[in-house]
């Protein structure tokens, strides 16, 4: 069907057929990882080496894992895709998506590497009372997993069908299952060094297929941006149509930006390395690798416009999703294609992995032992719930994967950082920063900004328009970000001042000097 | 005195930290406006395939590993020596 419609265009191409190089790499992927599951598994004994890979991460190690955590497929689908068809409007996305990482490495890598343990709940938790502010930050996690995760299940459903020609449902089983096996078995040891290698690949791929298309156009990335303007116009160079409202553009903007500090599978991955210098280095390693991915994502979408052309793109893929795939099959043949295939199957998998550690900290870290067992909990029980807490989340992911099947689920991404950057990025904040923080505020801020941020997108076009097909939407920005974030810090600011908390104010000079020295020794 | 000097510390850390950040947010939420508001000046072609938006776009994308780079290098070499410096004090302090 696919290549029927790509075939009216003037273009074959082997994207839905079975396709021998893709399963092969596919296996070798598969095959390496779950080695890396079985020698991951050995070391993986504790609840630390279960969450944390026993701190023993190095900094540059986690930069490349970050990187692996961050590099989405829709960050390498998604973009080369809108800039194949809308040129220039796809760098809003890149730049957004890596300005995130500065604000992670100034305000937030160093005191949470120092003040937790395996989630953000701890580090706002630290000095106030837990089980109120466990319950709320693990809401916060599990309501920006969960949509996170039906973005990527739904994706990964839809790509590996159009892929590998297998049906939705089997694509979101394996995903599903191979996922779990990582977790369940080799916790974050294995779910790090699977990120690290399917990084690797990712660039590796992404860098093959730069240099493969510029070499049509003498090593000169303006000679292929010239090439898109003489054949689509100059607008393709130009601001389009995705910005039409500038407010829209600056809440955007914000979510971009500080929804990557309140990503939990993120910010978990500070505490896999052994100290906040670490912490620091990782930051610095992922914003250069994430920057170096996202000018490639640039030059890739505008060689697939070239190259391949719109109009093939658009037929094989509405969303355009299919342009670095396509590309790879025009400028390296079948075997690129293959190999691309396979390394966006990696992508999603790992993805998946790292969110499903992070949910099953907070169910099991959070929820079980600080909440239900009042911090007291022994280790082994620890690990035996941790366990079971990524049984049931492998489980919902592959629910929800198939509950989802054909809906419109590209804004749950948007979703996930609104909440990310308005319930939990607040909290962490001024716990951090500001003395007088109280329980009732930091509950006030994560709850209010998630709330508002769900309740305002289910007012907003994106669902009143675009899903529920109807002409007006009460609220007119499609990402709520720009009322959320100011709201939640309000509201952690003004609860706290109305009702001081004399403990937690005594205790923050302790917490100000663990945050610099860290742990005591 | 370590407790005043490890306060410092963090006052200066605390205030690099905050003007980078705010050097990053006002370099993105400048792009981002001018994409906003000044379509024309973003699509006006320098040279033959390169806009002033892709400059500018490109130029944030060098803003976040020179800020980070700045952050890292001054973190590395300052604030860990000064770290460095207390805990060794501290450390001697103890009975």
């Amino acid at each position: 069907m696919i290549h029927l419609v790509a075939a009216a265009e003037g273009v074959s191409t082997a994207i839905g057929e079975p396709n021998t190089i893709a399963i092969v790499f596919f296996f070798l992927f598969i095959a390496i990882t779950l080695g890396i599951t079985y020698w991951a598994a050995r070391q993986t004994k504790t609840t630390e080496e279960f969450f944390a890979a026993g701190r023993s991460i190095s900094g540059r190690q986690n930069g490349f894992a970050l990187a692996g955590d961050y590099m989405s497929a829709a960050s390498f689908l998604g973009i080369a895709g809108l800039v194949a068809t809308s040129g220039f409007d796809g760098l809003i996305y890149s730049t957004g998506w890596l300005v995130g990482w500065p604000i992670v490495l100034f305000l937030i890598a160093e005191p949470l590497r120092n003040l937790g343990k395996y989630t953000f709940a701890d580090v706002v938790a630290f000095r106030l009372q837990q089980v109120p502010v466990r319950v709320s930050a693990a809401l916060g996690t599990l309501a920006v997993v969960a949509f996170y995760l039906i973005a990527q299940m739904v994706g990964a459903g839809n790509l590996i069908r159009l892929m590998f020609g297998l049906s939705y449902e089997t694509s979101v089983v394996i995903v599903g299952c191979v996922m779990l096996a990582y977790v369940l078995f080799g916790g974050m040891i294995a779910t790090t060094w699977v990120q690290i290698v399917k990084a690797g690949l990712l660039l590796a791929g992404a860098f093959l297929l730069c240099v493969l298309s510029l070499s049509k156009f003498g090593f000169n990335p303006l000679a292929l941006f010239d090439a898109a303007a003489d054949r689509y116009g100059e607008a393709v160079l130009a601001p389009g149509k995705l910005v039409t409202n500038p407010w829209e553009a600056v809440s955007l903007g914000l979510a971009l930006m500080f929804g990557t500090a309140g990503l939990p599978h993120i910010l978990m991955r500070f505490y896999t390395v052994p100290d906040a210098k670490a912490a620091r280095q990782s930051v610095f390693w992922a914003t250069g690798l994430i920057g170096f991915f996202y000018l490639m994502t640039f030059i890739l979408g505008f060689g697939a416009a070239v190259l391949v052309g719109r109009g093939v793109i658009t037929a094989v893929d509405k969303g355009g999703n299919m342009a670095a795939p396509l590309l790879a099959e025009v400028v390296g043949g079948t075997g690129l294609l293959g190999f691309i295939a396979a390394v966006a199957f990696a992508t999603i998998l790992a993805v998946v992995a790292g969110l499903t550690l992070s949910g099953a900290a907070a169910l099991s870290h959070d929820l079980w032992v600080n909440v239900v067992r009042g911090g007291h909990s022994n280790a082994k029980e620890e690990l035996r719930v941790a366990r079971a807490a990524t049984v049931a989340l492998g489980i919902v992911a592959i629910a929800l994967g198939i509950v989802f099947k054909g809906q419109n689920v590209a804004f749950m991404v948007g979703l996930a950082f609104a909440i990310a950057a308005s319930g939990n990025f607040p909290a962490l904040v001024l716990s951090v920063f500001w003395r007088r923080y109280t329980t009732a505020g930091a509950v006030a801020s994560i709850v209010v900004g998630t709330l508002s941020s769900l309740i305002l997108i289910y007012l907003s076009p994106t669902i009143q328009i675009d899903i529920f097909q109807g002409t007006t939407a009460w609220f007119p920005l499609k990402n709520p970000a720009l009322v959320t974030i100011p709201l939640s810090f309000a509201v952690g600011i003004i609860v706290s001042l109305l009702a001081p908390e004399k403990n937690a104010l005594e205790q923050y000079d302790h917490k100000e000097r663990r945050m610099i020295m860290g742990v005591e020794d | 005195m370590p407790r005043e000097q490890l306060k410092q510390l963090g006052r200066e850390r605390w205030r690099i930290a905050l003007t980078l950040s705010l050097v990053v947010v006002v370099i993105y939420f400048g792009f981002i406006l001018l994409v906003a508001f000044n379509k024309p000046m973003m699509g006006y072609v320098l040279t033959e395939g390169l806009s002033v938006g892709m400059l500018l776009g490109a130029l944030v994308i060098l803003a976040a590993w020179l800020t980070t780079w700045i952050y890292t290098a001054w973190a590395n070499s300052h604030y860990d020596t000064t770290l460095g410096g207390i805990h060794d004090e501290i450390r001697r302090n103890k009975p």
